[in-house]
């Protein structure tokens, strides 16, 4: 029986309160929304890319502690990674969240905490709309500025 | 915790208000699940309302012993199920107070039911310029049936505003109300604030100024007794699932007159008189609205859910979930950062809110680990949403074998929500 601190753990309750990146970005080279209909959450991701690299990435909106928590332990997960990590990071934590295997090894280890959502499939849509977004805006053809 | 069980025991024995709450609930063998290792607490009422047993026996005994088409065969069992399913629709009317069997339509849900009346009865009417009213407070399925009918037509659609305690602006009426009124759509109960609105007095209004007025229902039978003349509704919608019978049928209220008048919306077997490759006569109502094969069962088990609902002692109903409500409410606005959305002098037992800093879906998740099931979104009624300035409320919508314990619980739950973010 799962129970609510297997979820909300406290790096997730401290991410939800005190949101990192949580700001719009001046002069991004991508931005992208995330939004989901059925509950709502919705949240959009700037980045600013250096070549190939993420140099600097941050989001806002609104959302559930889990969306929220993700988007913000996202900014810090993929900051310096190419676009080919990052995505390899969302895949792993993709693959996680689902219950498709553990925390890989490729996993940054505070992307753990989401190990939980696996045992609550209607909150795997809030853990991985930051990422989705975030896909969006590495796979946008034009840069914007 | 003990504290909250003790209650629990002895809320289950009678309502205060002299229900025998434990008899009715042994009619819902679900009502005995635990979820989580809890017993469950279901204040999901308004999305779906449990089943008593007599509903699903009476569609499982239609299936595994009478089954056969309807208004198609000579033979026996055909007969039996014709007859079954227009007793089912006699049923229907009698719970509603109609005149004539012949006023009820059988359609898929309440949502297929205001469809039906945008499409057939507004749309070949409506011209450029028609103005039809809705509520501030409806559900989608009240706004975009008549957004399709709008684009269509280049009709436009005006809105009731909603005061701050959840109530309709009756003061706004005679404003919006026009000679281009043709349409006067709102909901009879609210499913997000539980307001149970004036619609006599706003079908009068609507009436003088030549418009009809289309009433969703679907939340207000499963907690008033409806008499839709009274009620001076020309169209009444509702959906059986939400009043202790099946899903996948609902009905449609409409004034013979009207429904005569009105073209067939989907062609096929059953809507029917002669049929030739030139020109196709059509059945008289409400045949002429139902083609195709209808769900025969779950008309059989909404006739069998009108049956119970007939045999509940109703002051008592009334007065146990006036009883839940009051006590919600209560011990609701007791709660440090728990605001309730909907305060109207005039409600069902439904109470939405919000609690402080934690979004309305992490509450759910914390309340159904503790096995409360409630409803944590939008509800359909996002323009609603953003007049009260939240994403979404969480809301505990209580049926008549819900006891004061089930509060306590989800009060209980929400000591655990502070507790988890805290």
């Amino acid at each position: 029986m799962p129970d609510a601190s297997e979820l909300y753990q406290n790096v997730i309750l401290d991410h939800n309160r005190a949101p990192r990146n949580y700001r719009p970005m001046d002069g991004a080279d991508r931005e992208a929304e995330g939004y989901n209909p059925m509950c709502g959450d919705h949240l959009k991701v700037w980045l600013k890319l250096d070549g190939d690299r993420i140099a600097d990435v941050s989001f806002q909106g609104s959302g559930c502690a889990i969306s929220k928590a993700s988007a913000s332990l996202m900014t810090t997960a993929v900051k310096g990674k190419t676009r080919q990590e990052a995505q390899k990071v969302f895949e792993s934590f993709h693959r996680m969240v689902t219950g498709q295997g553990g925390p890989a090894d490729d996993l940054p280890a505070k992307l753990a905490v989401f190990a939980g959502v696996k045992e609550f499939p209607t909150r795997v849509k809030c853990a991985t709309l930051s990422w989705h977004a975030l896909k969006t805006a590495l796979e946008s053809a034009e840069p914007k500025k | 915790m003990t504290l909250s069980r003790t209650r629990r025991q002895s809320g289950v024995e009678s309502g205060p208000a002299g229900l025998d709450v434990a008899r009715l609930r042994r009619e819902f063998p679900i009502l005995r699940t635990r979820v989580h290792g809890r017993p469950l607490v279901y204040l999901d009422n308004a999305a779906t309302s449990q089943k008593p047993r007599v509903v699903v026996e009476a569609e499982a005994d239609f299936s595994l012993l009478e089954n056969a088409n309807v208004h198609r065969g000579v033979h026996t069992l055909s007969q039996r199920a014709t007859a079954a399913y227009d007793r089912a629709r006699d049923e229907v009317r009698s719970f509603l107070g109609a005149s004539h069997a012949s006023e009820i339509v059988f359609t898929p849900g309440t949502t297929a039911a205001l469809n039906l009346v945008a499409q057939s009865y507004a749309r070949p009417r409506l011209r450029t310029g028609d103005e039809i009213l809705v509520t501030g407070m409806e559900h989608h399925s009240n706004i975009v049936p008549w957004q399709l009918v709008a684009q269509a037509t280049g009709a436009r659609i005006r809105v009731i505003p909603v005061t701050g305690s959840g109530e309709l602006d009756l003061g706004s009426l005679s404003g919006l109300l026009t000679d281009r009124t043709r349409v006067v759509a709102l909901s009879h109960v609210s499913n997000v604030l539980g307001t149970v609105n004036p619609v006599r007095e706003i079908a009068d209004r609507s009436h003088a100024a030549g418009a009809v007025v289309v009433v969703d229902g679907a939340q207000a039978v499963p907690h008033l007794r409806v008499d839709v003349e009274a009620l001076g509704a020309d169209f009444y919608a509702a959906s059986a699932h939400k009043m202790f019978g099946p899903t996948g049928i609902g009905f449609l209220y409409g004034r013979a007159a009207l429904l005569e008048a009105m073209p067939p919306w989907q062609g096929g077997g059953g809507m029917i008189q002669n049929v030739t490759f030139e020109e196709t006569t059509f059945a008289t109502i409400p045949a002429r609205f139902e083609a195709g094969t209808p769900p025969i069962a779950q008309a059989i088990g909404l006739g069998a859910a009108v049956r119970w609902l007939g045999s509940l002692e109703w002051p008592m109903v009334e007065a146990h979930e006036a009883d839940l409500l009051s006590y919600a409410t209560e011990r609701l606005a007791d709660m440090p950062g728990v605001r309730l959305i909907g305060t109207a002098s005039h409600k069902v037992s439904v109470v939405s809110f919000v609690v402080e800093h934690v979004h309305p879906h992490d509450v759910g998740t914390v309340l159904d680990l503790q096995g409360v099931a409630v409803r944590a979104s939008h509800h359909c009624a996002q323009p609603l949403m953003r007049l009260f300035g939240v994403a979404g409320t969480v809301r505990a919508s209580f049926a008549a074998y819900n006891t004061r314990a089930e509060v306590d619980a989800l009060i209980q739950g929400l000591l655990e929500v502070r507790k988890v973010f805290a």
